[in-house]
């Protein structure tokens, strides 16, 4: 089956006052139907700026974006506006972190979702909103006849996020970005939503890539794992190799440095110094050389992405294999 | 560690009025924002206050250190009682506990260097002056892992892990014995936090403070903490030392709440029983009659519908208010 | 709904008894101010002030004035010392004048202000916006009776375009009125066209940067529909609220100038002759009329605002 989403060497930047940033500086990877995709880094690594561009939320004068996103046959990055905007919602729907503001508070929640039908179908507002209806009750809402008329500062976090998710999935995408969608939320609320999102990603069958810095949202959703860092993708592997076999001296540290609750703690934890490069000016070698602990000659030189151990396991690391096998 | 408690809260509660009528405003309802909270911390402890949003913790927290004055109930500091003495008679005293606050954007005064911003607590409480004090400044400036060359920044010229070190060099100036760390790593990256984590503890291996540490991430709660309470709808739910709340959680809700918490390791994860919590927490301006979690929890029985369970400690330590305990 | 209005009564109320306090006793204070004296005439003598003035009531005490005006006032009986016509009277057939100006002005400026407001914003930097800008602070900057005075000049005067003044009643001849008022319109509506297209500019595009906006975009909803509906809607709300307060400002007294120069006799004109007399009736019922009309329009706009911010409840603060 082949991958209904291919990014390839996708790179963004934008000019601002103080130079270029490089947002995105390479990042390639496939999403199979069904797949969960997840997309793990700190603030700053570009793993928003990358989502958000596959269906042109960041283009504007000051963006400069190249490479390629293959999806439904058709590269997004060359697509013009009008034709990228048959794409949003239709084919590829976005969920984003704060349900809070990400409502327009001055629109009943029922007729925004509506709006979102309309714009892609010809339908009548009565027929769109009775799908609005239908489509707050699959995502757990009570009362959604009543609560469709509601709005939006009327429902408490987790129940926002419920609604943007209702919103996604109106038209049926293919494919689901969820970013930080539920960094926001409480623990409790947080679990009832990544089941939410494991439903239907199960029962529809709707790829997701999902956007996070949290490791254990990651374990508890994803099927296969993009970890960045400073615009580049560092490591990619399955969910599995990716715990249990990391390869890349950052995803050691990442997982290292997260304290777990279900651990007796260790005496100190143990941390990456220093701080992430500026993407100004990012350094000509290896982005993470600078807090690294295994740091040695190679890594003035930019360490490609390619392929260690296991099938579809990649990393960018100038460490042998057994070094890496050895050193974890 | 000496006998007597650094800290002993007892009974403490803070209930906002809201107000509302015609021409006059009468008070129609209450949050119970705290709703009567007991605990104590000793010297040189760390004790992790948890719950979700809504809770009450933040508000314990500033309940504590009387920046709002608490409706009733008493708060023992050194032997001090807090609850309500004037400004003026909490001025010297207010030199012992300090506060580390969440966002490291919000809580330091963008107008004001980082130098005065750290010495300030230092110079209103007479501790130093002049040179002396740019001095201290500079030491606490290293010690928390910044650059004493600095000293004239201003806030926005740092990272937000930089800005949490600045909150908390302002925090130490004045040798406090108690240091309530509310939120502090919250809004930072998880390699940010580490060093913040560490740092912290270091501190206090150093200084010998106590630490009320609220939080909501479970994970980072466990590791500083000595003990740890549960906090639901303004009510102490569970309380006991880390290692055993965590492996032997007796209360339903720290069972769900440890429940919810995604771990870092797939296998784990898959393998753990789940318990998901329907629907959403209360409000804590009606909370439920009886045992405020009785709506949410699997266990609840006609008892837990009526009767508001009292917060039994049992001889290791480990307290819990439940009619039906795990 | 009741706790409100019961609310805005009170606080009306409260509002007009203090201005008309207030402009009682400023009056008082004013020298040279004596209404009898001045009614009198040039060559009276005492005797003939002294009769004047308790022919008007003015030997009694302050506050047994204040009552008497008051009553006066309520009563429709309030006369002026000036003209011996009766206040009242005066005001009301003053009223459709000064409507039909600030009606129509506030038309042409919250029409002008929404469109350069909308086009700045849209294209924020580029050479529309910064003449547009630039016409903004010109508005801003122009004395109204400068303006009216050099819009006079050059189109009344010189080229003959406009007439010179004078109100045309509506219900005599339509497009006499409206030939009559489009020079009265311009000059009240420059000044706010280029300050409410400033605050929508702004608006607009801190409204762009929100969440709910990508929300919008990212639902695949035309770039037209995103503007309009979602970023121009939210926008609004504090124009609105501007507004009103400004109106019921226009109405309430902001006319004088321009009634002056253009020769309209409504309200404000009234009110300019009768500063120039220290005429104290007129005076005073003027600026409880504007006073009322401003606590009014607050009044509507506040409510109007609970319709347009679904997260407003009347009568309660905004939330944060």
């Amino acid at each position: 089956m082949s991958p209904i989403l291919r990014v390839a060497d996708l790179r963004v930047s934008f000019a601002t006052d103080e130079g270029v940033v490089h947002a995105v500086d390479g990042v390639s990877f496939d999403v199979n139907p069904g797949e969960v995709v997840a997309i793990v880094g700190e603030s700053g690594c570009g793993k928003s700026v990358t989502a958000q561009t596959l269906i042109g939320l960041t283009r504007s004068p000051n963006a400069t974006i190249s490479g390629t996103a293959i999806f439904g046959g058709r590269d997004l990055i060359d697509l013009s506006d009008d034709e990228l905007r048959t794409v949003r919602g239709a084919h590829i729907a976005m969920v984003f972190q704060d349900p809070m503001t990400s409502l327009n508070p001055v629109y009943r929640v029922g007729d925004q979702i509506a709006e979102m039908i309309r714009a892609h179908r010809e339908v009548s507002k009565r027929e769109a909103l009775t799908r609005a209806v239908e489509l707050l009750h699959s995502v757990g809402i009570p009362n959604p006849e009543r609560r469709a008329r509601d709005y939006p500062h009327e429902f408490s976090g987790g129940m926002r996020q419920r609604v943007m998710i209702a919103m996604a999935l109106a038209l049926e995408p293919e494919l689901l970005i969820a970013d930080e969608p539920t960094t926001a939320l409480d623990v409790t609320i947080q679990a009832q939503i990544l089941n939410l999102l494991r439903t239907l990603n199960r029962e529809k069958n709707t790829s997701v890539v999902l956007i996070t810095h949290d490791l254990g949202v990651v374990a508890e959703l994803a099927d296969k794992v993009v970890v960045m860092y400073a615009g580049q993708v560092v490591e990619q592997a399955s969910l599995d190799e990716l715990f249990y076999q990391p390869q890349h001296p950052y995803t050691w540290g990442l997982l290292g440095s997260i304290p777990r609750p279900d651990e007796i703690r260790p005496d100190r934890l143990p941390q990456i110094p220093g701080q992430p490069p500026s993407l100004r000016n990012p350094p000509t070698g290896c982005r993470f050389a600078a807090r690294c602990e295994y740091v040695f000659a190679d890594c003035v030189q930019p360490p490609p992405l390619r392929s260690g151990s296991g099938i579809g396991h990649l990393d960018r690391c100038w460490l042998s294999a057994d070094a890496k096998a050895g050193r974890r | 560690m000496s006998a007597a408690p650094l800290l002993e809260v007892t009974d403490l509660v803070k209930h906002f009025a809201i107000k509302s009528g015609v021409l006059i405003d009468r008070e129609v309802g209450r949050v119970r924002a705290v709703d009567g909270v007991s605990l104590t911390l000793h010297e040189g402890e760390t004790l992790g206050l948890v719950g979700e949003s809504g809770c009450g913790k933040s508000t314990l927290a500033r309940a504590i250190l009387q920046l709002i004055a608490p409706t009733s109930g008493s708060v023992r500091f050194d032997g001090h009682e807090l609850v309500g003495l004037s400004q003026r008679e909490l001025r010297p005293l207010r030199r012992q506990m300090q506060m580390i606050f969440q966002d490291p954007f919000a809580s330091l005064n963008p107008r004001k260097r980082i130098g005065q911003i750290i010495g300030d607590p230092m110079r209103l409480h007479g501790v130093a002056d002049g040179a002396q004090l740019k001095r201290r400044v500079q030491e606490l400036l290293d010690r928390v892992g910044l650059q004493a060359e600095h000293y004239n920044r201003y806030p926005h010229e740092f990272s937000g892990g930089q800005r949490q070190r600045i909150g908390i060099a302002r925090a130490l100036g004045t040798q406090p014995k108690l240091i309530i760390a509310d939120e502090p790593v919250s809004a930072l990256d998880v390699s940010v936090q580490a060093q913040i984590i560490n740092l912290l503890e270091d501190l206090q291996r150093e200084f010998g403070m106590a630490y009320l540490f609220v939080a909501h991430d479970l994970g980072v709660v466990r590791h500083v903490s000595d003990r740890v309470a549960v906090m639901y709808l303004g009510k102490l739910v569970e309380q006991a030392d880390s290692d055993t709340l965590y492996a032997r959680p007796r209360h339903p809700y720290t069972h769900a709440l440890l429940s919810a918490v995604p771990i870092p390791d797939p296998r784990k994860n898959a393998a753990r029983e789940r318990i998901t919590l329907e629907g959403d927490v209360p409000s804590p301006i009606d909370p439920p009659p009886g045992c405020h979690f009785h709506t949410r929890c699997a266990s609840a029985t006609d008892i837990c519908r009526h009767d508001e369970p009292a917060l039994v400690t049992d001889d290791c330590g480990h307290a819990t208010a439940c009619h039906h305990p795990l | 709904m009741a706790r409100f209005a019961v609310r805005r009564l009170a606080g009306m109320i409260a509002v007009l008894f203090a201005i008309s306090v207030i402009v009682f006793l400023i009056f008082n204070v004013i020298p040279n101010s004596d209404p009898a004296a001045r009614i009198a005439g040039k060559n009276a003598n005492p005797a003939l002030i002294a009769r004047v003035r308790a022919d008007l009531g003015l030997d009694q005490s302050l506050p047994v004035q204040y009552l008497t005006m008051m009553k006066q006032i309520f009563t429709g009986q309030l006369t002026s010392y000036a003209s011996d016509q009766n206040v009242l009277q005066h005001i009301i057939s003053g009223l459709p004048v000064t409507l039909s100006l600030c009606v129509g002005a506030a038309l042409l400026w919250m029409v002008l202000a929404i469109w350069f407001g909308y086009l700045s914003a849209v294209h924020p930097g580029s050479f529309t916006d910064r003449s547009l800008t630039v016409l903004s602070l010109v508005g801003i900057s122009l004395p109204v009776f400068w303006l009216a005075a050099i819009l006079l000049y050059y189109f009344s005067f010189k080229v003959q375009v406009f007439p010179t003044g004078s109100y045309v009643p509506f219900t005599e001849d339509p497009l006499q009125w409206l030939y009559h008022l489009i020079l009265p319109w311009i000059t009240l509506a420059v000044l706010y066209v280029g300050f409410y297209s400033r605050v929508l500019r702004s608006n607009m595009l801190d409204v762009m940067n929100e969440d709910y906006v990508r929300t919008a975009r990212a639902k695949g909803i035309s770039e037209r529909q995103v503007r309009l509906r979602h970023v121009l809607r939210n926008s609004m709300i504090p124009i609105v609220t501007l507004f009103g307060l400004d109106f019921g400002a226009v109405v309430g007294g902001g006319t004088i100038l321009t009634e002056t120069v253009f020769n309209l006799n409504g309200v404000g004109l009234y009110a300019g002759q009768a500063i120039g007399k220290l005429d104290l009736p007129p005076l005073m019922a003027v600026t409880m009329f504007g006073a009322f009309f401003i606590v009014l329009f607050n009044t509507i706009v506040d409510i109007l605002y609970a319709f347009l911010d679904p997260r407003i409840r009347l009568g309660e603060e905004a939330p944060a």
